[in-house]
């Protein structure tokens, strides 16, 4: 029997994917589409709480949705910046994106 | 639905569409500011209206229109109004897209008045990401490396301080089952009731919860630039156009803090373990986060970076006010009044600091603090507002940001949080050596030339303005703006 225990736990196995994705690539699209699995894992996280803890209240599911309208107008904005980056650098390596630095 | 308890939000979402359309027809590009700054008046015109009304919810208990999110519409109003003076001159200078730049700071201060006012966390997640959205494009407005780097930068580490958030909002609204603040503060007291003995730490009556707080806590210290989650702080503040960098520092980060005080307040405040488990990470990050802010600004050499490091440490005291809140028994006004006196007196202080920057650095075309020698001579005026602002960050009398210090330290130490107290004294004494340099160089070290620097009408208003502003508030608080009578005024 799937409980909501299973759903936490891939939640969470998918956040902690997408969080080490994030901080470890190079690549600023490969960044972007770590982060749309953490936002990923919280959208099943919200569904399934709104299934299991308030089944009356659609809160949790609405609440998914939003976030997936969220998401896309970030990615949108984050490619046209990683265009406008590669126009003035050639590239969009993290590693090379580096004029500041401490 | 009552719209007039939203006429603020409309009146700037209309300015910001008709700003965009009038860019397309009008040749005379100063208009648009003009346009603007009209929509903000209204906007806070309309806001003034609800000023000591019954405190409403409106929209299924989405918004609140009560003071407490007047107060911070009028503030956001008014830094946006004060940016748009700072702009002016250095937008006139784009050869494209004016009407866009003037949206965007509507927009954002549209986003940063909801994030005041919201009461629930659909509506919070929403109002931050038209923050945010609006922040990433005017970060990489010039378009050229710096400036598209910082914005990368802050894109993408910022979505993941959405992410975290958003698993932490999960988690409450899993725990609690509701998304409402109120709502949850009520779902909250009946299960730690229910696992009572009100001395356990409530990490161990409900710890998914717990954790779900503790993600909150992160993704809110992204925005309000908190240690460990700061380090995108310097290089934005260095690669945004400065004026952005101005309405990022002060606008972002009181926006910060409005949606902490307002969530923490009324949702995690009891039972009084649950606000003494927060209360104590806030003081501790706050330690952390105002002595690396000062320790590594000493070293900078870039004043836009510095000022940057330098709204980390201001963070970290803003901090002690957030855990004084947390710390006090709950429903006493004992943090809020002082966090709030010091955002007012910090958005003035940092918005002339950067008003003087702007002039002096559109003339200079460099950020690096020697070449800001001799100033004093050049432009006794602008190096005038300069050095009262350094002062005033340093936290010395006659200047607001003494004041400011005194209220949130006094109220600290009446909360158990002394020793709190004696590091950001320590801090302060630190943080001294570099500010107090910017004046050094500014009135000791020979000018490059004798050239004078000018400054546009919009900018000289905008700049005298903050400067009376905060000597107004360090010569005359009672007078101005006291913590009693904020708490009074705001219902706390």
């Amino acid at each position: 029997m799937i409980g909501l225990q299973h759903f936490l736990i891939l939640a969470a196995a998918l956040f902690c994917i997408g969080l080490y994705g994030a901080l470890t690539k190079r690549n600023a699209i490969v960044i972007l589409i770590s982060i749309e699995l953490m936002l990923n894992a919280v959208n099943i996280l919200m569904v399934a709480f709104s299934r299991y803890v308030t089944p009356v209240a659609l809160t949790g599911q609405v609440f998914a949705i939003f976030i997936m309208v969220v998401a896309a107008a970030e990615v949108a904005v984050g490619l046209a910046i990683i265009i406008s980056i590669y126009r003035s650098r050639d590239t969009i390596d993290t590693n090379k994106i580096d004029l500041m630095k401490w | 639905m009552n719209f007039s308890l939203l006429m603020p939000e409309l009146t700037l979402a209309i300015t910001a569409v008709l700003v965009i359309l009038l860019d397309l027809f009008i040749k005379q590009k100063s208009w648009l500011a003009a346009v603007s700054i009209l929509g903000l008046g209204i906007s806070s015109a309309f806001a003034l209206g609800l000023w000591n009304g019954t405190p409403q919810s409106a929209f299924n208990n989405m918004l609140a229109v009560d003071n407490y999110a007047i107060f911070f519409k009028l503030l956001f109003a008014g830094i946006a109004i004060l940016v748009i003076l700072a702009s002016t001159d250095y937008v006139s200078k784009f050869q494209r897209f004016q009407g866009e730049y003037y949206a965007l700071i509507l927009l954002s201060a549209l986003g940063m008045m909801l994030m005041a006012s919201t009461t629930e966390l659909i509506t919070l997640f929403i109002s931050l990401e038209l923050v945010n959205l609006s922040l990433y494009a005017l970060v990489g407005f010039l378009k050229d490396g710096k400036s598209a780097e910082a914005s990368l930068k802050y894109l993408l580490l910022s979505a993941v301080a959405s992410a975290v958030l958003l698993f932490g909002m999960a988690l409450v609204f899993g725990f609690t089952g509701q998304t409402q603040l109120g709502e949850i503060a009520r779902s909250i007291q009946s299960t730690l009731a229910a696992g009572q003995v009100n001395s356990a730490p409530a990490v161990l009556v409900s710890p998914g919860l717990f954790v779900g707080i503790v993600l909150m806590i992160a993704g809110f210290g992204f925005k309000i630039a908190m240690v460990p989650f700061q380090m995108w702080v310097p290089d934005v503040y260095e690669g945004a156009p400065t004026p952005v960098t101005a309405y990022l520092s002060v606008g972002s980060k009181a926006a910060g803090f409005a949606i902490i005080l307002r969530v923490f307040y009324s949702a995690f405040i009891q039972p009084s373990n649950l606000g003494l488990d927060w209360g104590m990470i806030f003081a501790v990050l706050s330690a952390v986060t105002m002595t690396v802010g000062n320790i590594i600004a000493i070293q900078q050499d870039n004043i836009k970076r510095m000022l940057g490091y330098s709204s980390i440490a201001q963070a970290g005291y803003l901090m002690v006010g957030l855990a004084t809140v947390g710390l006090a028994p709950a429903l006493t006004s004992a943090g809020q009044a002082p966090l709030l006196f010091f955002l007012v007196s910090y958005s003035l202080t940092n918005l002339a600091a950067f008003i003087a920057i702007i002039a002096i650095t559109s003339e200079t075309g460099s950020d690096l603090i020697d070449d800001f020698k001799g100033m004093g001579k050049r432009s006794p005026w602008l190096a005038a507002a300069l050095t009262l602002a350094m002062i005033s960050l340093i936290g010395m009398p006659p200047a607001a940001g003494f004041i400011a210090k005194f209220y949130i330290f006094s109220a600290a130490v009446q909360h158990d949080l002394l020793w709190l107290v004696i590091i950001a004294v320590i801090n302060s004494v630190i943080s001294a050596f570099y500010y107090l340099r910017v004046v050094k160089v500014m009135w000791m070290n020979e000018p490059a030339s004798a050239e004078k620097v000018p400054a546009s009408a919009a900018l000289i208003v905008a700049l005298i303005f903050c400067s009376l502003g905060v000597l107004l508030f360090g010569l005359l608080p009672g007078l101005a703006m006291n913590p009693a009578g904020l708490a009074n005024m705001l219902g706390f």
